[in-house]
């Protein structure tokens, strides 16, 4: 029998503590919709979309109800549309993306990942031709994301793709200037990318992935916050399992959610991507959670090691309670979503080489944030490579979601609106980096690649 | 399937026999009641059979928290499975 103190506390922990089930994603195969003309490629696309998520919101919205947790997002996520659509003849692709955006709108998600390459080793001519219809595409459309992987431990690093990225960066935050250079939030670079990652705006439909799968991602970084509010001043082995136990817990509804949801769109489960995410709402930060251990500003010398003990606490609580963790599963730090993180970047703490230094050990990487509208191409590009380095030595995911926003120079903010918040633009180094990055080629595997 | 309901409102006569009208209207079967009064806060919380409920379980959850807010009470309704995934190995 439950007693009263269970059932409040997890009704705290909704109404109090921002609990949520932060994304149900559909990841959809689209390589059955491979054509010579665009036009039917297009067809067959948004009528393979519309079809296997026209229940997707209802199902997700039910679900709400019954077991009174929100379910922030409904999403979809399909194959990268460089592979659908190598063999359209046709010189760009924003006709598809526009296509994601229409099926996108018709199921009534909020955004649809997969407008993506994969060019850790080498392009295609399909690869440039997506990379090349990125901006257009981001500028086109609403709900579209887009991501390009550059990089990876077996691979190695494809710096002419870097090179690229860095103009593609650019020229996107250009063509979405009105809206301060929105595009770019829609775009991520990344090394060593999941194939079933629900959260945008990196989500795509991997080629290793069934027909078609449900991905869940819960977050609760306010549920973790409020519990260290009860072991102020105890040492780190407390912390940690305070952490655990949190994990734990959020884990396990987030998987009788996924499971729940799966079996009413007779969709097979793929996996739970538990994930502190944050949302700009107060309470619900990834940066306080750090304060919280004895931090006076998140960025000052000791959130490093911080960030470590909570990425690494939540990924053990987590594999407990699912029997599929996955995703990118950790901390993340995107610093226009996070209330706390926006306040210590305003203050001058929270700078990017520190960042940089946290995406060592955090989930992913250099997210949201805003430089300077006039940064050059080739630092944007030397930034991305410094991300897919990390990413390479360390064997893990990292990314690059930069805004260079148009007109805008440090002391200005970046309004994002609704859950990708505001960011505060951050400088950068003045000194060049073109040199490096007009060399081009590849940078080789690193040693740890060799493993067989 | 079972659903826990958990009332909190300002302590008055007839609470719980409202409630409970309610959920017979709707054929909801209650199986087990706790309730605490905390300074002048009235709290209860119910296991429900939903089983055989009239309607639609989230129209149930829907329409249960929309009577609640009529009788000035704050009425949540949620199945039993979140919890006992959340405080149960």
């Amino acid at each position: 029998m439950l007693n009263q103190k269970d059932i409040l506390q997890t009704q705290n922990m909704i109404r109090k503590q921002h609990l949520d089930i932060r994304t149900i994603t559909m990841g959809i195969s689209l390589l059955d919709c491979a054509d010579e003309d665009i036009q039917k490629c297009c067809e067959k696309i948004y009528r393979k979309i519309t079809g296997r998520a026209k229940d997707l919101v209802r199902v997700g919205e039910e679900i709400e109800r019954e077991f009174g947790i929100p379910i922030v997002n409904k999403r979809i996520s399909v194959t990268p549309i460089a592979l659908v659509a190598a063999s359209c003849r046709t010189e760009s692709y924003v006709e598809i993306a526009k296509t994601l955006d229409a099926a996108a709108k018709t199921c009534g998600v909020n955004f649809i990942g997969g407008f993506s390459a994969l060019v850790q080793k080498g392009c295609t001519d399909s690869d440039w031709k997506l990379i090349r219809s990125i901006p257009e595409a981001m500028a086109s459309t609403e709900r579209v994301c887009a991501s390009v992987n550059v990089g990876s431990t077996r691979a190695g690093i494809n710096m002419d793709a870097v090179a690229e990225m860095g103009r593609i960066v650019k020229e996107t935050a250009r063509l979405t200037a009105d809206n301060d250079g929105l595009g770019c939030a829609k775009l991520v670079v990344f090394a060593n990318a999941v194939e079933d990652n629900p959260f945008m705006a990196g989500a795509f439909h991997g080629v290793g992935e069934p027909e078609c799968v449900l991905n869940v991602g819960v977050s609760g970084p306010g549920v973790v916050y409020h519990a260290l509010q009860s072991v102020k001043g105890q040492p780190f082995d407390t912390v940690a399992e305070t952490v655990k136990k949190t994990a734990f817990q959020i884990t396990r509804m987030g998987q009788l959610v996924g499971r729940e949801a799966s079996r009413r769109l007779g969709v097979p489960f793929g996996i739970l991507d538990l994930s502190l995410a944050p949302t700009p709402a107060v309470g619900d930060s990834v940066a306080r959670i750090l304060e919280e251990m004895g931090l006076e500003v998140c960025g000052t010398h000791g959130t490093t090691a911080a960030l470590a003990l909570l990425n690494d606490a939540v990924k053990k609580g987590g594999v407990m309670a699912s029997s599929h963790v996955g995703g990118l599963s950790g901390a993340f730090i995107p610093v226009s979503e996070d209330e706390g993180m926006i306040a210590a970047a305003e203050r001058g703490t929270l700078t990017l080489s520190k960042l940089e230094a946290m995406t060592c050990v955090c989930s992913v990487g250099l997210d949201m944030i805003a430089v300077p509208g006039d940064t050059p191409a080739e630092t944007i590009s030397a930034i991305i490579a410094d991300e897919a380095a990390i990413g390479m030595v360390n064997s893990k995911t990292t990314a690059v979601r930069i805004i260079p926003a148009p007109g805008k120079t440090v002391g200005d903010s970046v309004e994002m609106g609704g859950l990708l918040g505001t960011a505060p633009v951050m400088p950068v180094h003045g000194e060049s980096s073109a040199a490096f990055i007009a060399r081009g080629g590849r940078i080789p595997a690193p040693i740890q690649s060799l493993k067989n | 399937m079972k659903a826990i309901v958990t009332v909190v409102g300002k302590d008055r006569v007839g609470i719980i026999a409202a409630v409970c009208n309610r959920l017979a209207e709707y054929n909801v079967n209650v199986l087990d009641i706790s309730q605490t009064v905390l300074q002048g806060y009235f709290t209860m919380m119910m296991v429900v059979d939903v089983s055989r409920c009239r309607v639609e379980l989230a129209r149930f959850c829907e329409e249960m928290e929309k009577s609640g807010k009529d009788m000035g009470l704050s009425v949540l309704v949620q199945r039993e499975d979140i919890f006992e995934a959340m405080h149960r190995l």
